[in-house]
């Protein structure tokens, strides 16, 4: 079958260029030290490339739609707003913004404790449904875009340097200890998604065809939006920032595969995810000498295929 | 029993003179009325160069703004629809920021220029597809707007990024009207004659409303109808983010406060959509300079506050009615 | 055998279902008859749990609704409603062999594929079933969809209007299948229908609805008389008995 053949090559490709990204340059003589930098750094970028697009993924399924991605909820504006809060009251110097676990953890539960609040608070009322969770979601986004901005504003110049170094997602000063604790929960939600992965689906045919084949509609929306939550929430802390990227792995997964599948969707965004990304961190690094603006690449380059879509008609 | 029509009439231009005269008088340098009527130098330029600017650019981007989103909802048929939903604030940014790096002159109309095509354009395209769309979920619409306007934004920052200019983005596009001084407001008065041509096709919108055949069964020109709504929104958008920033919300709520209260009727209800719409922005912006008195809080902090609350209200209780 | 009792569902201030009670029959054709707004689709998806009642009580094989496992009673009851908009490109095999999901949880076994096989045979879709839904035609479609129902192989089937829409020929291919399913593998079939010549000839009993209330019900030839038709249709009914069928003309 042909998707077999381009799930191979996908494979292939993705090993061939995590080889090189680890091995490019290695000796005998250095490899310690290489491999000590690039093992957290390969292993960060590999997390936030499968949890986001297993996350959009499931999040299209639940929607029922082929254009949204959960960063529409306002998980960015919100993750800026701390940041910015947190170097307006404490300064730049401060142990929250500078020690990278502590702002890690600060930043995961406000953005978890959050969303849940405002899922619980939606889900305990009768009639819901969930486009207009999304667009309560927007509404305080576009509330916490403005709190930030106003902040940022009274920001001293000098520090907002480090702010800004934060707005945009970086593979460079991702902490290494963090990475390799992250990986649990993070892990065990994937393990989650692809367990109920025959589950989602039955989604795809509707609420009142999944109810009638005995799948709780409402539950397992609840329950996905829950394990998103935590997906999108960890790995925004973790590497900042990225929009678009999950909305450009699933939907060119959809393009090339005819899978309507989950487990398989799953993994094959999760490859293609990480293959974009690796290689794209290669190419910023080696071939462009960039630094840090990989997320700001992926947005333009995510930004401009959405408007294609839009344009093309074809979501 | 009181509230005739001109009961009404008279009772709003009271409150719109009140607010009127506090905008006037609240600032960080003091002003009283015995100095003016003194003819006090200082205390006349302080009003002619700063205060009555502010108040007339509040007026005339509040009134535009709200006009704005009125008519943007009768374009795509959603009521959740306004330029800052439909992605026209997002490209006018888009078109300010290209303007600030690539157009060296200072003129205003070249600048104007270049944020007026960028909001008309990326408009245009959305409408297109919305009218495409098949299954038109109400708050479908906005989503996609929505997401529309964060990848026109995720490009206005890129443009930023490569030219430093990140900063500088976010306190230009924050609203506020502090900044606003003679001779740095003046086309917003072009908003006026936007509003009167919408109200001029006022009936012609309410039937577009209705949908594509219903307005080519009665002999309407519909696209025709559609690019010059779009027109008419990007133009005042721009207007209101050169001279002014991004207002958020004011287009999306007053048009569904005041259609809540009035009903439909497009004609009738435009000038109450403007009049509501000043008052909504004045006295936003006479918060925002009293609460931290003698600085000052962005207008646009105050209304996304006020304004989120009220739209997220409006979105339960649509909910609820079902 | 599924009964209702008092079955009530208000909307609003608007009483859609009102004190209805029935029984639905194993080896029996059940078809909901009635106006539009009689309350017909609501009873329905009360019925099968799409919907929630306000009061009354469900008992599906004499054990009340509110204490069936609903990954239980998917065994038991599949229901299919009208509007079925599918985003996703899929086979018309694929579509069937989500019947199984309730029995198998997506891991198909080889009993699953028998029947799958079966349910494709039954609604002759066995040289479609490769293709894809959105290359059939809106009638082919929709046996697709009662293929899945029937893959599903439930004692209880739910239909909400499954003739909408569809030609002469797809409908009475249709009330074929749905008579054999009742009457040679013993299940209970509940139909909502517009057609009321389509009841007669292939329904067992039938139920007639208007302004929410039930206005009779039992076997065609007790609920099919001109003087109760008229008065459930608010317009002149003469029915004639052709060969062994009873024909409802109604065109003043």
């Amino acid at each position: 079958m042909a998707n077999r053949y381009k799930f191979t090559a996908l494979l292939l490709a993705c090993c061939a260029v995590v080889a090189l990204f680890i091995g490019q340059g290695l000796t005998l003589d250095n490899y310690q030290f290489f491999l000590s930098r690039r093992i957290p750094k390969l292993l960060a970028i590999i997390l936030a490339a499968v949890c986001i697009s297993a996350s959009s993924l499931v999040f299209q399924t639940i929607t029922n739609n082929r254009i949204l991605t959960p960063s529409i909820l306002g998980f960015d504006s919100l993750y800026l707003l701390i940041q910015a809060l947190l170097v307006v009251l404490w300064g730049t110097s401060s142990v929250v913004i500078a020690h990278p676990i502590i702002n890690f953890l600060i930043s995961c539960a406000v953005m978890t404790g959050l969303a849940l609040t405002l899922f619980h608070f939606y889900f305990s009322r009768k009639g819901n449904d969930i486009f207009t969770l999304l667009l309560l979601g927007v509404v305080l986004g576009s509330v916490f875009s403005s709190c930030a901005n106003f902040l940022i504003m009274l920001i001293d110049p000098n520090e907002f340097t480090t702010l800004q170094a934060m707005m945009f997602a970086s593979f460079n000063n991702v902490n290494d200890t963090l990475v390799y604790w992250v990986s649990l929960p993070l892990v065990l939600c994937l393990w989650w998604l692809l367990r109920s992965a025959a589950t989602l689906d039955v989604l795809w045919l509707g609420p009142d065809n999944a109810t009638s084949l005995g799948v709780n509609g409402p539950k397992m929306v609840k329950r996905c939006m829950f394990i998103i939550t935590v997906m999108v929430a960890i790995s925004t802390a973790l590497v900042g920032p990225v929009l678009f990227f999950g909305l450009i792995t699933v939907s060119l997964t959809r393009q090339v595969f005819q899978w309507h599948q989950h487990k398989y969707l799953i993994i094959a965004s999760g490859l293609l995810a990480v293959l974009l990304l690796v290689s794209g961190q290669w190419v910023v690094e080696k071939v462009l000498g960039f630094d840090t603006t990989i997320s700001v690449i992926i947005n333009f380059v995510g930004g401009t295929y959405f408007l294609y879509l839009l344009y093309k008609n074809k979501v | 029993m009181a509230f005739t029509p001109r009961f009404a009439a008279s009772f709003a231009l009271v409150m719109l003179a009140f607010l009127a005269c506090s905008s006037l008088f609240i600032g960080a340098s003091e002003l009283s009325l015995h100095a003016i009527w003194q003819g006090n130098e200082q205390a006349w330029q302080i009003l002619t160069v700063s205060r009555i600017p502010r108040l007339l650019a509040i007026v005339l981007a509040g009134a535009g703004l709200s006009v704005a989103g009125l008519i943007m909802q009768q374009i795509v048929q959603n009521r959740f629809a306004s330029p800052s939903t439909t992605g026209t604030i997002d490209c006018a940014v888009l078109g300010y920021v290209a303007g600030m790096i690539f157009i060296s002159s200072d003129a205003l109309w070249l600048h104007f220029g270049s944020i007026f095509l960028c909001a008309m354009a990326g408009t245009l395209i959305l409408v297109r597809f919305i009218q495409h769309l098949q299954f038109k979920n109400a708050v479908l619409v906005p989503l996609i707007g929505i997401m529309y306007g964060n990848v026109i934004s995720a490009i206005s920052t890129f443009i930023a990024y490569k030219y430093d200019l990140v900063q500088t983005m976010a306190t230009w596009t924050l609203a506020n009207f502090a900044s606003v001084l003679q001779g740095n407001y003046e086309m917003l008065f072009l908003a006026i004659p936007a509003c009167f041509i919408a109200y001029y096709f006022a009936r012609q919108f309410s039937a577009i409303s209705v949908g594509k055949h219903f307005a080519t069964n009665l002999g309407l020109n519909y696209q025709g109808l559609v690019t010059l709504g779009v027109i008419l929104v990007a133009a005042i958008a721009a207007l209101a983010v050169m001279t002014v920033g991004v207002i958020p919300f004011i287009g999306l709520i007053v048009p569904n406060v005041v259609a809540l209260i009035m009903g439909d009727n497009l004609k009738r209800i435009l000038p109450w959509t403007a009049y509501w719409g000043v008052v909504l922005v004045l006295l936003c912006d006479v918060i925002g300079r009293i609460i931290i008195f003698p600085y000052e809080i962005p207008i646009a902090m105050i209304i996304s506050i006020i304004g989120g609350a009220l739209f997220i209200y409006l979105i339960l209780r649509d909910k609820r009615h079902g | 055998m599924i009964t209702l009792s008092k079955l009530n569902k208000t909307y609003g201030s608007q009483r859609v279902v009102n004190e209805a009670s029935m029984a639905f029959e194993q080896g029996k054709i059940t078809a909901i008859i009635g106006p539009n707004g009689a309350g017909k689709s609501t009873l329905l998806s009360m019925a099968s749990r799409l919907t929630k009642l306000d009061d009354g009580a469900i008992r599906i094989a004499n054990v009340a609704l509110q204490d069936w496992d609903n990954a239980e009673l998917a065994k038991t009851l599949s229901v299919l409603r009208q509007a079925n908009n599918v985003n996703m490109r899929f086979s018309v095999r694929e579509l069937v062999a989500f019947g199984r999901f309730p029995h198998s949880q997506g891991r198909l076994t080889p009993e699953d594929e028998n029947k799958i096989d079966d349910a494709l045979a039954k609604l002759d879709l066995t040289l479609l079933q490769h293709k894809y839904l959105d290359q059939l035609s809106g009638g082919q479609r929709q046996m697709a969809f009662i293929a899945m129902v029937v893959a599903q192989d439930t004692e209880y089937v739910f239909l909400d209007e499954p003739l909408n829409n569809l030609d002469i020929k797809h409908s009475v291919e249709i009330m074929q299948v749905l008579r054999r399913l009742a009457h040679d593998f013993g299940k209970a079939v509940v139909i909502v229908i517009h057609d009321i010549n389509f009841a007669a000839s292939y329904a067992d009993n039938l139920v007639a609805m208007k302004q929410g209330k039930v206005v009779c019900q039992g076997s065609v030839a007790e609920v099919l008389t001109e003087q109760q038709m008229s008065q459930i249709y608010d317009i002149p009914f003469a029915i004639h008995d052709i060969g062994d069928k009873k024909v409802c003309v109604y065109f003043g």
